[in-house]
């Protein structure tokens, strides 16, 4: 014990030579007892015992807290209090536990400065989320620099009424002034707000990611691609993506966009017109921005493909979540050139034989592709990988997709496929219970 | 002077059951007991086809002893309870059992050891109900279970085959050895009836699957009985399924394989026999034998993991915010969800308490990550209740597949509740069966009545809102907020800042696979080789530092660009920067990494993905 003692001071000393002003404790015990009683626990330098709580979990540093006041005083240390995740969870709707509300409280008077990255995650619950926007209204003489609102199961922001949501997230907007990355999918946030925030944030913002918010319109999000030229990277929903808006990107003062995420979703077969976008307008962005990354997810029906991928389209990731036709997919290996990921959740009863060789063709930068519910011949699949060959990184593909025919059996598609790639590869596998 | 009782639990059957042959060697009493905890039963109806099947089950293996002028006592109570008093009553000097791989068995096993032991009753255990010593698959992969069906496969292709199955205990056999039988064993120690247990057994349908032995050896025997080659084709040709397949087939084993009324022995030799008469000089890959090495492989998985069918305090399971919704788990559980196709297979599953695996995929993965976002755990206690063959290791292995909370699953595959049945039965015949209220649907609408005009649904007396309920989702919008969670959960396990949806995914193929070299030609290297090296240095890296609770076995990332770079570099670089978002709660390792985070890049980059 008194060895444990001597080695933490030694070691403390070593690390800072020129701190050596920690006062002594005033309590006489420590002369007779010890030789040195500046060697205790209490008495560890603030920035020693700031390292040792950066690898100690909230919990532990609360603890500690309560040892002594100096381990007090470096708990409530700015720099432990920059990145904090609010957890919203009610009793009836969720398994996980919430952050304390004492916590909060504690935040909220002493901390709400020092926050930079903040996130919420609140559960299906409206109370939840109308929690955090409580929180978020508190949030007066904050500086936050990421905002993140989370609904870990449905999106219950959307359940908020959008008066409290908005003015909850324009206190932010307003008072931070160096938002630089806000994530707020599946919201009620509206062009209004997002005026606030271009009017505070404009020379900031870096990162936008508002997938389904209904309330946006394209002259809003318009808005902030023409002020926010820092702009890097932007996922909205397919309805929101106009030509302008491509063009607003695309601008000289605009840096080079590096990701856009579009997501082009469907309730209801048929009630859906999808407008399309000019080939000039994504050639103007592949000019400014020629590294960009377009990832588009699909959620649509069948029939609602008809307007896209019919001209050249620079999209790098695709993702189908329902059921997409053969003729799309040949439309994709036709006019995308730039394609690096395909994943195919699911697809009509005919095998995909041709449309994949015809990407394996036309697509040189294809390194990923995922095939869920599809069917290709073993012979059609082989063909695939020969001409893809070692760039394919990522090649997952259900067992049920390969069907197996006079060339190729199931086992010598697993050693030729390993073979043209590289390493060792299999079909993925369910469990047949 | 040996006085042995055998104790039933799973392995109801005289074939293949080497403790019960250990009971009878040099005996001069056998008594074979089951005990059965009425206090469990009847309590609701829902479970009658399971404890149907297992009366039944002890019915013939009662009828089979009568056959060897031995009888079944069937005990009511706690065998902890009860022994001590049997030991002493019945003179018992010798107590055989077949080994339980499971945790909870092991432990209850472990209490009677103690026990016989005190009464000095020596006890012999012999294993049957799985091929393999599963203690010895364990050993060989380094003293962790295998966390892939592949890496399984390469393990157990590298053993020995498994036993031959053993003779069945016999007239023979039972030379010399009497059951001492009172004139009241039928009131004492007879097989209870459903309606004894508490079921209300009124307007019950006969049993699609009717329990015992003598039904399993019917079964196994038609499987190589005349028509060869159509029972290979169904059974190991993987065919297309159609919706003949979704039905019971008289073929069908796995009830009987999870009571033990059939041996896994038995049946993996009676593969390997039909394999030869069909292949005449071929030799049978391993994969020939997936439906039993899938069940060894979640028997492997979690004999050593009391927490097996969790999610909290499971190392294997990844921790995912499911939604708690009761009222929507209920729809699920009694076929109200509004989608023929799930609703048809529930109604299978409660009225004959089988599913096709496919069918379990569907109601799995909508129940879970496809649609509803409900806990696996919910949907495994529903299938424990109405599923014959719910053993549990192997239904809380499959609900944790199912719902990608385990085992390498790829997650960016939601099954369609509309598509996906209607690729195996485009017709609708099988929802026909099993609702029938939406018989005279056209098949064009059968699977989404909801969008046959009116007129239709008029025409087909079955309107939607009215007849039968209407759908209990969107699932074009639920399946795009669960696999971004999904996305989210497993980026944030991956550590891959990048794109690619795909990177995300954890690879299967991430464990050794080169147990024997002959898994792949010499032409390539062997990269399996050098994943495993980082998978262990991986799984070093991470534990050491999180109380064991927190550690992650699953944590494996599946880029071995960013893993070497993890390796080597450690933090600094954008892919391995702290994310606010995804789902990871324990919060040692997330403050850990946040701390550091803001320690070394407080400017950090931009800390969301798209």
């Amino acid at each position: 014990m008194k060895r444990g003692r001597v080695d933490v001071a030694a070691k403390c000393a070593s690390f800072s030579p020129s701190q050596n002003k920690v006062k002594r404790p005033k309590t006489g015990q420590s002369l007779s007892t010890s030789h040195s009683h500046v060697q205790d626990w209490g008495n560890l330098p603030h920035h020693v015992v700031l390292h040792i709580f950066q690898y100690l979990s909230l919990v532990d540093r609360a603890k500690a807290s309560s040892v002594c006041r100096c381990w007090n005083d470096v708990f409530h240390i700015p720099e432990l209090w920059r990145r904090f995740e609010f957890e919203l969870n009610q009793p009836a709707t969720s398994y996980l536990r919430s952050t304390h509300p004492d916590l909060i409280q504690q935040i909220i008077k002493r901390h709400a400065q020092h926050l930079q990255y903040v996130s919420f995650k609140v559960d299906s619950c409206t109370e939840s989320a109308e929690a955090a926007c409580d929180i978020l209204s508190q949030l007066v003489n904050c500086t936050i620099k990421t905002l993140g609102l989370i609904s870990t199961a449905r999106p219950s922001f959307m359940d908020v009424s959008q008066s409290h949501f908005v003015s909850a997230l324009t206190v932010v907007f307003v008072n931070s002034k160096s938002l630089s990355s806000i994530k707020i999918d599946d919201t009620p946030v509206d062009d209004p707000s997002l005026k606030v925030l271009v009017a505070n944030n404009s020379d900031t913002l870096k990162l936008l990611k508002m997938s389904s918010c209904p309330h946006v319109s394209p002259a809003g999000i318009l808005c902030v691609a023409d002020q926010c030229h820092g702009l890097r990277e932007l996922a909205l929903n397919y309805h929101l993506l106009t030509d302008e808006l491509l063009l607003a990107l695309s601008s000289e003062k605009h840096v080079h966009l590096e990701h856009l995420r579009i997501d082009v979703v469907s309730e209801n077969p048929g009630q859906t017109q999808f407008h399309t976008i000019k080939r000039s307008s994504w050639e103007a962005l592949i000019r400014h921005s020629p590294q960009v990354n377009i990832v588009m997810y699909f959620f649509l029906y069948e029939e609602e493909f008809e307007p896209f991928f019919r001209d050249e389209t620079p999209v790098t990731h695709l993702y189908f979540g329902r059921a997409v036709s053969k003729d799309m997919l040949g439309r994709i290996g036709l006019n995308c050139p730039r394609l690096v990921e395909l994943v195919v959740c699911a697809n009509g009863l005919e095998p995909l034989d041709e449309e994949l060789i015809r990407i394996a063709e036309r697509c040189k930068s294809l390194t990923a592709i995922g095939l869920g519910e599809c069917e290709v011949t073993c012979s059609g699949f082989m063909e695939f990988v020969k001409m893809c060959g070692g760039r394919l990184s990522q090649l997952s593909i259900m067992e049920e997709v390969l069907i197996p025919d006079n060339s190729y059996s199931m086992e010598q598609i697993h050693s030729e496929v390993s073979k043209h790639l590289g390493r060792i590869w299999f079909p993925d596998m369910m469990p047949t219970w | 002077m040996v006085n042995s009782v055998h104790w039933f639990r799973k392995g109801l059957r005289l074939h293949d059951n080497p403790a019960l042959l250990e009971a009878a060697r040099g005996a001069q009493t056998l008594r074979c007991v089951y005990f059965l905890d009425p206090w469990f039963a009847g309590s609701s109806n829902l479970g009658v086809n399971r404890w149907r099947f297992l009366l039944q089950s002890l019915e013939d293996l009662d009828s089979r002893l009568r056959e060897l002028n031995s009888r079944l006592f069937v005990i009511r109570g706690q065998p902890a309870n009860i022994f001590p008093r049997l030991f002493k009553e019945w003179k018992i000097n010798r107590l055989t059992f077949e080994c339980d791989s499971e945790p909870f068995g092991k432990e209850r096993d472990a209490a009677i050891k103690k026990l016989a032991s005190e009464a000095r009753v020596e006890v012999i255990v012999k294993i049957s109900h799985t091929l393999y010593d599963l203690d010895k698959i364990i050993e060989l992969n380094g003293a962790q279970p295998p966390l892939t069906y592949k890496r399984f496969q390469t393990l157990v292709g590298s053993m020995d085959g498994p036993p031959a199955p053993l003779e069945a205990l016999s007239l023979e056999l039972m030379e010399g050895c009497v059951t001492p039988i009172s004139d009241d064993h039928q009131e004492k120690y007879g097989v209870p009836a459903l309606e004894e247990l508490g079921f209300d057994t009124e307007g019950l349908a006969p049993a699609v699957w009717p329990g015992g032995e003598s039904e399993a050896l019917a079964r196994i025997k038609r499987h190589l009985e005349s028509d060869l080659s159509t029972v290979w084709q169904e059974h190991f040709e993987r065919p297309k399924p159609n919706s003949r397949h979704l039905l019971a087939s008289p073929l069908g084993l796995s009830p009987y394989l999870r009571f033990g009324c059939l041996s896994c022995r038995l049946y993996y030799s009676k593969i390997t026999e039909l394999y030869r008469r069909v292949k005449q000089n071929g030799t049978p890959s391993i994969s020939l034998y997936d439906k039993l090495l899938w069940r060894e492989f979640f028997y492997t998985a979690a004999t050593n993991n009391p927490r097996f069918d969790r999610m909290e305090g499971n190392q294997i399971c990844l921790k995912i915010p499911w939604e708690r919704n009761p009222e929507a788990l209920a729809k699920w559980a009694e076929a109200r969800t509004g989608f023929p196709w799930i609703d048809a297979i529930m109604t299978q599953l409660k009225q004959e308490g089988w599913i096709h695996h496919l069918s379990r995929h569907a109601v799995a993965c909508f129940l879970t990550r496809g649609d509803l976002w409900i806990s696996w755990e919910e949907g495994m206690k529903v299938f424990e209740e109405l599923l014959l063959d719910a053993d549990w290791s192997i239904n809380a292995g499959s609900w944790m597949c199912h719902s990608c909370s385990s085992f390498f699953q790829q997650f960016f595959h939601c099954y369609c509740p509309v598509g996906f049945g209607r690729r195996i039965d485009p017709n609708g015949d099988f929802i026909r069966r099993y609702l029938p209220v939406l018989r005279e649907f056209p098949a064009k609408f059968i699977y989404d009545p909801w969008n046959a005009p009116e007129e239709v649904q008029r025409a087909a007396k079955c309107v939607v809102g009215v007849d039968y309920p209407k759908p209990m989702v969107n699932h074009a919008e639920a399946s795009r907020l669960n696999i971004e969670r999904m996305r989210q959960i497993y980026q944030q396990l991956s550590r891959y800042r990048g794109l690619s949806l795909l990177a995300t995914v954890p690879s299967n193929h991430v464990e050794d696979l080169t147990v024997n070299m002959n898994v792949i030609s010499g032409t390539v290297r062997s990269p399996g080789k050098r994943r495993r090296s980082n998978f262990m240095a991986h799984s070093h890296l991470a534990l050491p530092k999180l109380p064991s609770s927190y550690g992650h076995r699953f944590a494996v990332p599946h880029h071995p660009g960013p893993l070497s770079r993890l390796l080597g570099s450690g933090t600094g670089k954008r892919e391995w920067e702290a994310e606010p978002e995804g789902n990871h709660r324990d919060p040692a390792s997330s403050a850990l990494k946040v701390q550091r985070h803001s320690a070394e890049d407080p400017e950090g980059g931009l800390p969301f993905s798209l």
